[in-house]
């Protein structure tokens, strides 16, 4: 059976990918959900996993300096392109693992050692199982580990026999957003129609356009400026690309985050809800 | 003084922030950082004075000179060089430019060359002057982007740093050398969550924080009470307005049409560099 896999996305940061993802798990059976915005994950709020295999993501190295060996020459901090070496101390934070500094060291004072950037984890939720991670803070490497989790929720797809996979990505369109894309069946962005949500769709298009990923988009709280809002849908028109929702704005959504639940289990029967409901109907018609 | 704006969450209110922080203060520059999503311009609306390309390096393989050692794959730690019995692959968005290849090459058929990765942008509205980045759609490393909006940074002004959401390495580099850190927090879980992610990057870094809370009486008490415990100064509140919404969706930072926040984002400045 071909797994599909859809990826919720934003550009903009905020505009309720979490939220829209959670709900689209409990209107979902048989689907694997993962949570790809693995620096600021969210989705464990509402889907509250029980986290079955916790795996360790060693992707980068670092430098380090032995300094009985060292003798002081600088040729490290002179090669160092990431400004990572200063007064023969290495800066962990700035340090981007490349070895340079190892290979120019005339005396072999320099090691590069494996560090632990993260966490990968595969976990049941109510609604289905879950892969998801964490990256230590300030890390890089988010893209990897991004890879990670979609390679996990593959394998558990393929275990138990899911058809679907629901990305809730993370926000931007660099690096872990482009991890998040690749392959996919469907991109649907999530936006708010503000003159900001607009600018930065506009660049999510381009992204998922340029990876020849399929768009959808949604526009989530359109009353809140309904001119924009209809400027949005005109837009979308007439680049081909379909508005499969618009959800209200309602701070109902803020009560069910504070109660850790998917909008669409906290209140089914909310404008909120239905609306995300709506939307989900339309984008299953092209997964 | 040089201050960050960030948040770890998205879309708690950075630029608006960060914006409304600039209009209300003298001698300033903004220098926006989100180079993927650029946004601080939108409610600037400045003249863009220059337009300047940014390069990152990558290597060029001379067929001629190479004789296929492999050694600079093998010393690659970003897989950006594939070597083939007869042929040299390189994958430019996968280069740190770290310049190793160069160096390893024993037959010195690896020089570098630019890639063009982005462009920054200067310009000037309303007294403030404004520096952003603008990644290409499709590129993936957003660090030396950063790293070029902040060179533009000027000593004689005062600096407002508009931060990237997240906590991994573009945060690492928009905050790396401030003086201070504002982080904008939003009243629910999801904004508790980031916060906390957030505090433990800039405690790391070494970096002095407070908070300001955007949507205040939306969601619950919990940020208030974690700031607390954790000894977190709360700088400023900013209520949930329709009005302060409806402002944003039409791209008009809200000191233009209510002055009276200018003081209180002044007041925020003058107490955070006492």
């Amino acid at each position: 059976m071909m797994v599909k896999e859809i990826t919720v996305l934003s550009g903009k940061g905020g505009t309720g990918k979490t939220s829209v993802t959670a709900s689209l798990a409990v209107l979902t059976k048989n689907a694997v959900l993962t949570d790809c915005d693995v620096d600021a994950p969210d989705l464990h709020l509402l889907l509250k996993p029980e986290v079955l295999e916790k795996q360790e993501f060693k992707a980068s190295r670092v430098a380090v300096i032995d300094e009985e060996e060292c003798v002081q020459c600088g040729k490290c901090e002179e090669h160092c392109r990431f400004g990572a070496i200063e007064k023969l101390v290495v800066d962990p934070v700035l340090c981007e693992g490349c070895g340079v500094c190892e290979y120019i060291c005339p005396v072999a004072a320099i090691e590069l050692e494996k560090r632990v950037s993260g966490y990968a984890f595969i976990s049941k939720t109510k609604y289905g199982p879950m892969s998801h991670a964490l990256l230590n803070p300030g890390e890089e490497n988010s893209g990897k580990l991004v890879t990670l989790v979609r390679k996990n929720a593959r394998k558990v797809a393929e275990k138990e026999n899911c058809e679907l996979i629901i990305n809730d990505g993370p926000p931007g369109i660099g690096c872990p957003v482009i991890a998040s894309v690749g392959g996919i069946n469907v991109g649907l962005i999530v936006m708010e129609p503000t003159l900001s949500g607009i600018h930065d769709m506009e660049r999510a298009l381009g992204l998922l356009n340029h990876f020849k990923v399929p768009a959808l988009v949604c526009v989530n709280k359109y009353d809140l400026n309904e001119e924009n809002t209809s400027r949005i849908v005109q837009f979308c028109g007439s680049n081909g690309v379909e508005v499969v929702g618009k959800i209200p704005f309602d701070p109902i959504v803020t009560e069910s985050m504070v109660a850790g639940k998917p909008i669409a289990k906290y209140s089914p029967e909310s404008r909120v809800s239905k609306a995300i409901a709506e939307l989900w109907k339309q984008t299953l018609k092209h997964l | 003084m040089i201050l960050t704006v960030a948040s770890g969450k998205g879309g708690t209110g950075k630029t608006t922030v960060a914006v409304n922080m600039a209009l209300s203060l003298e001698n300033v520059q903004l220098l926006d950082c989100d180079v993927e999503e650029p946004n601080s311009h939108i409610l600037l609306q400045p003249k863009i004075s220059e337009t300047e390309s940014v390069y990152t390096k990558v290597p060029a393989v001379s067929e001629e000179m190479c004789d296929y050692c492999g050694k600079c794959s093998r010393f690659c730690a970003y897989n950006a060089l594939f070597v083939a019995p007869k042929t040299v692959m390189v994958f430019p968005e996968l280069c740190h430019s770290c310049g190793g290849c160069t160096l390893v090459c024993p037959k010195n058929a690896i020089t570098e060359k630019e890639r063009q990765i982005g462009a920054i942008k200067k310009g000037e509205a309303k007294g403030v002057e404004i520096v952003y980045g603008e990644l290409n759609v499709g590129e993936a490393m957003a660090v030396p982007l950063i790293r070029a909006v902040k060179n533009q940074m000027k000593n004689n002004k005062n600096v407002v740093i508009d931060a990237p959401p997240g906590t991994a390495c573009s945060l690492v580099a928009s905050v790396h050398k401030t003086d201070y850190c504002i982080l904008v927090a939003e009243p629910t879980p999801f904004g508790l969550h980031d916060l906390k992610i957030t505090v433990q990057v800039l405690k790391d870094l070494g970096v002095p924080m407070g908070v300001v809370i955007n949507r205040a009486g939306l969601g619950d008490r919990k940020v208030y009470e974690y700031c607390q415990k954790e000894n977190i100064p709360l700088l400023l509140e900013i209520p949930f307005s329709k009005k302060i919404a409806e402002l944003y969706s039409r791209g008009i930072p809200f000191v233009a049409e209510m002055p009276e926040w200018k003081e209180k984002f002044m007041e925020v400045w003058d107490n955070i560099e006492r």
